[in-house]
């Protein structure tokens, strides 16, 4: 089987997962007490029955749940997410649009902080496995992962923030003389209001990765290439760095891979503490309103990077071992 | 911003409704806002204002949200407006006349206002906005009071004409500045895919700049505007949606303004720090909040229930902890510095012995010594619903439980999520008591909400309180246009409610703005601060934007 | 061999000890079986240990600081912390063990399925894997929880149900190379049911990697109520859980340390906790581990 062939196979594979996941959100959603209304708008004593009524009509909300379901479908087939539910009515694609470039951006640089900072920690904790290296970052990487994001968020806003005053407290960039600023100005300027939602969306994720790459690293230690290489009086630095470390990272572009959900589902704490204009705002505000094309548009997209992650992973699996394209594969 | 009701919650909206269409956004009349013989006020500067959530639609009538009206506001003006005293004033109109005993106003428009893309503004922007208002295929909230008008028509371009059906007292107030729209912008389009919705194009003080979603919100100073051009140059809504973070960026200097909780205004802002470079502001809010009960429940049925826990709640102890002495008890469904509060009626102080007494008269004992309250071997245990992410409600609900449970009663608190609050419960009237929140308009006709017709499905009228004195007197009122007859009427009206207690009033929680120091000619009135926000200005040597 | 067989022929009671022992070697672990082990205890006995009524308002008393009278200070209502923080330290168990359980459950079942019968059966449950785990589960539990009423128990199954894939997949693949050995084939030959063969056979000797991922979830689970809390949508009050004691306490960061401060201690140090644990067990379970 050729390469283009299981690349079809796997892209083929991928639809009818796709359609899963709208079809069970959709569901999910619709069946939930609630109605999509300009919140206050509800329980305004100037709205009429007749006036709601007419609103639900707009919205398509008095027609079977199928109907509505296939009328979705049929749309995205276009390419078209639809408009939103809430007063500006704007189409859900500008809306994720002007949002996702921030969520990407700080999810992308908190994910290479991940691995700059896990993998140097796994790779040595494994290597000096049961060391006071070992446990002194164990305990580490799990206190950071243990601790509430948003409590750490307000920690560290108060320090930095307000105590020492040398960061900004929330914010994508200054407000004024934003403009005039020269290109490596702004450039400064965002670093600067990033690095705590970047730090904050980050260490969470630290335990996970280091703790991955040392199990990782533990049993490609115990391979025979391994005791091979070290036999062969190769420096341990090469052992390592060269031999080992390649075959150990090859399982953490799964766990890559599988992670977008999570990161982008933990957008929601940190922009809302750092007043963020991102896609977990968008969500949550989404999920209060009833706003189901954005909700529905937003999961979209989730599954879309998600399952393209996933299949990035398994091109680079596949162009890595062979195995895997003829279908030997039978775990995970 | 008068209407900058602190929100402790999360990013939900308030849960108070808009009871006049006029949006309480009122701007001062004369150009002498700051008091007489003090230094000269200077042009410039900016200020940035913070905000739990963000706007939703700048068309003030698709919108609902009280962002979106502060925004809004400063871009569009009405016919008419409150003054810092709560008059009604002229606004885009010059003077009017009242006809046929009230069914017909006539009102005389300014002349030379123009709208911000230089086209003059004339009364066919009125009477566009009216027919606008009234389409059935426009989804507004607002569009109530004019149905109630029979005709409107413009005769010439600085006279608009309103015929009513029968005389309707809140009619004037209905003008605000949610019914005047550019007709040469929007005639002939739908008006809910406009661009107006994003990029406004008003006739007031302030034009808009850009609005990045869910970030912030820029206004620059009209040069032209018909009033005089405000002092300040820009003004930048910035969206925070934590309020821990709010208050942090306040301190960091990165907000001017911001409505503070109960807890930062006692606790927070008396330091030092504060106290060189903020004020701090206090006045009653438009808004009261309450205890419903569904009249229809059987245990509620019963006025003497209904007094029994109104004596059963120290309204002082849910000031003292909730709101930190920053407010004041409600007798009615009014504050009580309006003109038609009526200050005699029964009240209900703390007495649990009292409600002990009112509940055993009704046949409520303990029978089975499990210290809740039975009658006919069913125990006073009921739910009382609040909506989420308000802390004071949130916590008034918490006393209360508290405080039921000493007589005997047991109270769930469940909190519900806005929407499905609304739909699922208050329109099937699936509630036994709920803890909401209304907000006040300057017209004291509250006929949506105590008339017996309005108790059907999805009216406003959910509790079921019917009671036939009310209601003439409700119909009364809106058809007499005497203002001491008014009072009388209204006088009334909250004798019976306060007898009858289909609510227990809580209280009338305070607006509790802080402002940067540096701003000068904010003067407190009825109105709150914001009335003459265009004459706020900062002296030249303390300016801390310097626009390009 | 697996571990677990070898072990099997010691005594019961001897080869517990020996495990508890080995077990309590490594620093680690003891920490976290000490933590683990403390939260119990005070989750049982907070009636007994706790000096107050957790809900008992004394609005004349708000948001003191730590005092004699009251050691960790008291809340927004006048309510004494400490007696707050032990009661939140039973729903805090709760929510981790029950939406632990019930993911540790549905997960087993389905990846029990998925691996015992393979074929189109595994090819569809895992499908469904593939597709739960495209959410943004945080995502998920917001629009259920929001649609629904948030109350303890639905918190509880609804963290339960969006994590269940993680163990359905590693129990999967403990049964796909269970199945094929000796032992199990043996019971096939000797005519036992595939009820048997699952139960009793195969499950036995995947329970070590069930129970380590189980201990691992236990700390999400009460991490993940406290960001729901957060949001506004976690354990309601009057309920005191670590939660929400820690979102009250985030508003009054300044002036009132002690309210977000203990919550967030305890939440840190029982997550820790129970990851070291988790850690240990995984550790200790695993089959290649230098003797």
């Amino acid at each position: 089987m050729g390469f283009l062939t299981f690349l079809l196979k796997r892209l083929l594979g991928l639809v009818p997962t796709f359609f899963g996941i709208t079809l069970i959100s959709f569901f999910v959603m619709h069946l939930a007490p609630g109605e999509p209304m300009s919140l206050q708008a509800d329980f305004n004593p100037k709205m009429t029955p007749e006036m709601r009524q007419r609103l639900r009509a707009q919205y398509g909300l008095d027609k079977p749940l199928y109907v509505q379901y296939a009328k979705w479908v049929k749309g995205l087939l276009h390419l078209d997410l639809g408009r939103s539910f809430s007063p500006d009515r704007r189409k859900v694609w500008d809306k994720i649009k002007e949002r996702l470039p921030v969520t990407i951006l700080i999810n992308v640089l908190s994910m290479v902080l991940i691995l700059v900072v896990a993998i140097p920690l796994g790779v040595r904790a494994a290597v000096k496995q049961n060391s006071l290296f070992d446990q002194v970052t164990t305990v580490l990487v799990f206190l950071a992962y243990a601790a509430p994001a948003f409590w750490v968020a307000l920690l560290l806003m108060l320090f930095f923030g307000i105590e020492l005053n040398i960061l900004p407290v929330s914010g994508l960039h200054s407000l004024m003389g934003y403009e005039q600023m020269s290109f490596w100005q702004k450039v400064l300027d965002w670093a600067r209001h990033l690095v705590l939602p970047v730090f904050v969306s980050a260490i969470g994720g630290l335990a996970g990765f280091s703790r991955y790459t040392r199990s990782s690293m533990l049993e490609v230690l115990r391979q025979d290439y391994v005791t091979t290489a070290r036999a062969k009086g190769l420096p341990e630095r090469v052992v390592i760095y060269r031999h080992a470390l390649r075959n150990a990272l090859l399982p953490l572009i799964t766990i890559l891979g599988l992670s977008i959900p999570g990161l982008i589902g933990g957008s929601v704490i940190f922009e809302s503490i750092f007043a963020i204009p991102g896609v977990g705002q968008l969500m949550w505000s989404a999920v209060m309103a009833r706003d189901y094309p954005v909700l529905m548009g937003n999961l979209v997209i989730v599954a879309v990077l998600t399952l393209l992650g996933n299949l990035l992973a398994d091109i680079g699996y596949a162009a890595v071992d062979p195995r895997i394209r003829t279908g030997l594969q039978t775990e995970e | 911003m008068s209407e900058r009701v602190f929100r402790s919650g999360r990013r939900f909206l308030q849960l108070f409704i808009l009871l006049s269409g006029l949006v309480v956004w009122s701007l001062c009349q004369c150009p002498n806002g700051w008091a007489a013989g003090q230094e000269k006020p200077a042009y410039g500067d900016a200020i940035v204002v913070g905000s739990i959530g963000d706007a939703s639609n700048l068309i003030p009538m698709l919108a609902t949200d009280a962002t979106s009206h502060e925004i809004a506001g400063l871009i569009y003006n009405g016919l008419v407006k409150y003054d810092k005293d709560l008059n009604l004033v002229g606004d885009l109109a010059e003077s009017w006349e009242i006809k046929q005993g009230g069914k017909e106003i006539i009102f005389h428009l300014k002349r030379g206002v123009k709208w911000q893309d230089g086209v003059p503004f004339t009364s066919k922007d009125v009477l566009f906005g009216f027919k606008t208002i009234i389409d059935p295929k426009t989804p507004t909230a607002y569009a109530g009071d004019f149905l109630e008008v029979e005709r409107a028509d413009a005769p010439d371009p600085y006279t608009f004409r309103v015929v009513y059906k029968e005389p309707f007292a809140p009619a004037l107030s209905s003008w605000g500045d949610i019914v005047v729209l550019p007709e040469h912008l929007l005639k002939g389009k739908d008006i809910t895919k406009s661009p107006l919705a994003r990029h406004p194009v008003g006739l007031g003080p302030y034009k808009f700049r850009l609005w990045k979603t869910q970030e912030r919100i820029e206004l620059d100073a009209n040069p032209d505007y018909f009033d005089g051009r405000p002092y300040l140059d820009r003004y930048i809504m910035r969206i925070i949606p934590d309020p821990a973070t709010m208050f942090m960026e306040l301190k960091a200097g990165g907000l001017d303004w911001m409505g503070l909780s109960p807890i930062q205004y006692k606790r927070q802002t008396d330091t030092p720090f504060f106290k060189k470079n903020f004020k701090k502001y206090k006045y009653l809010s438009f808004s009261y909040t309450y205890l419903g009960y569904n009249l229809r429940h059987p245990f509620f049925k019963d006025k003497r229930v209904r007094q029994a826990i109104s004596y059963a709640i120290d309204k002082k102890e849910i000031i003292r902890g909730v709101l930190l002495g920053l407010g004041v008890v409600a007798t009615g469904p009014y504050k009580p510095d309006a003109w038609f509060y009526n200050p005699n009626v029964k009240r209900y102080p703390y007495d649990p012995e009292k409600a002990k007494s009112l509940l055993a008269s009704c046949g409520w004992k303990d029978t089975d010594g499990d210290g809740i309250l039975d009658k006919d071997g069913r125990r006073f245990s009921f739910t009382v619903l609040t909506n989420q992410g308000n802390s004071l409600r949130d916590k008034t609900a918490q006393i209360i439980q508290y405080r039921l449970k000493q007589i005997g009663i047991e109270m769930k608190i469940r909190q519900l999520e806005w929407t499905a609050f609304i739909n699922d419960f208050i329109d099937k009237r699936r509630f036994e008591a709920v803890i909401l929140g209304w907000t006040l308009g300057q017209d004291p006709d509250i006929y949506d909400i105590w008339h017996s017709s309005k108790t059907g499905p999805k009216q406003l009228n959910f509790i079921g309180y019917k009671n036939k004195e009310v209601d003439r007197l409700l119909v009364l009122g809106r058809r007499t246009f005497d203002k001491e007859k008014r009072k009388e009427i209204y006088f009334k009206i909250q004798e019976i409610l306060a007898e009858d207690q289909p609510y227990t009033f809580l209280y009338v929680p305070m607006a509790l703005p802080i402002i940067h120091a540096r701003f000068h000619g904010i003067h407190p009135a009825p109105a709150g601060i914001s009335y003459n926000f265009i004459r706020w200005w900062v002296p030249k040597n303390e300016q801390k934007y310097i626009l390009p | 061999m697996d571990r677990s067989l070898a072990l099997s022929q010691e005594g019961q009671g001897s080869r517990w000890i020996r495990g508890l022992k080995e077990l309590c070697s490594n620093p680690l672990t003891l920490s976290g079986l000490i933590v683990v082990g403390l939260l119990v205890f005070t989750a049982i006995f907070a009636p007994a240990l706790a000096p107050y009524d957790p809900q008992k308002i004394d609005t004349f008393h708000i948001l003191e600081p730590p005092s004699a009278a009251h050691w960790l200070g008291t809340d927004g209502l006048g309510r004494d912390c400490l007696s707050r923080l032990l009661f939140g330290a039973r729903i805090s168990l709760l929510v981790g063990f029950v939406a632990v359980g019930i993911a540790t459950g549905v997960g087993t079942v389905l990846g029990a399925i998925a691996g015992y019968y393979g074929r189109w059966v595994d090819g569809l449950i895992m499908r469904f894997v593939d597709i739960m785990l495209c959410f943004p589960t945080i995502f998920l539990i917001m629009a259920v929880i929001a649609f629904l009423e948030p109350s303890i128990w639905n918190i509880m199954i609804v963290i339960g149900l969006t994590g269940w894939m993680g163990v359905a997949r590693l129990v999967r693949a403990e049964f796909l190379s269970l199945k094929k050995r000796d032992f199990v084939l043996a019971a096939r030959i000797s005519g036992a049911s595939d009820m048997e063969i699952v139960f009793k056979e195969i499950l036995p000797n995947a329970i070590a990697p069930i129970l380590v991922s189980a201990t691992l979830g236990v700390g999400g689970a009460i991490l993940t109520e406290s960001a729901l809390s957060f949001l506004g949508i976690g354990v309601q009050p009057p309920t005191p859980s670590w939660g929400n004691m820690l979102t009250e306490g985030k508003d009054n960061l300044e002036i009132a340390w002690w309210l977000s401060v203990f919550p967030g201690l305890a939440i840190l140090i029982t997550v820790l906790g129970y990851n070291l644990l988790g850690e240990g067990l995984r550790d200790f379970f695993d089959p290649r581990k230098k003797r």
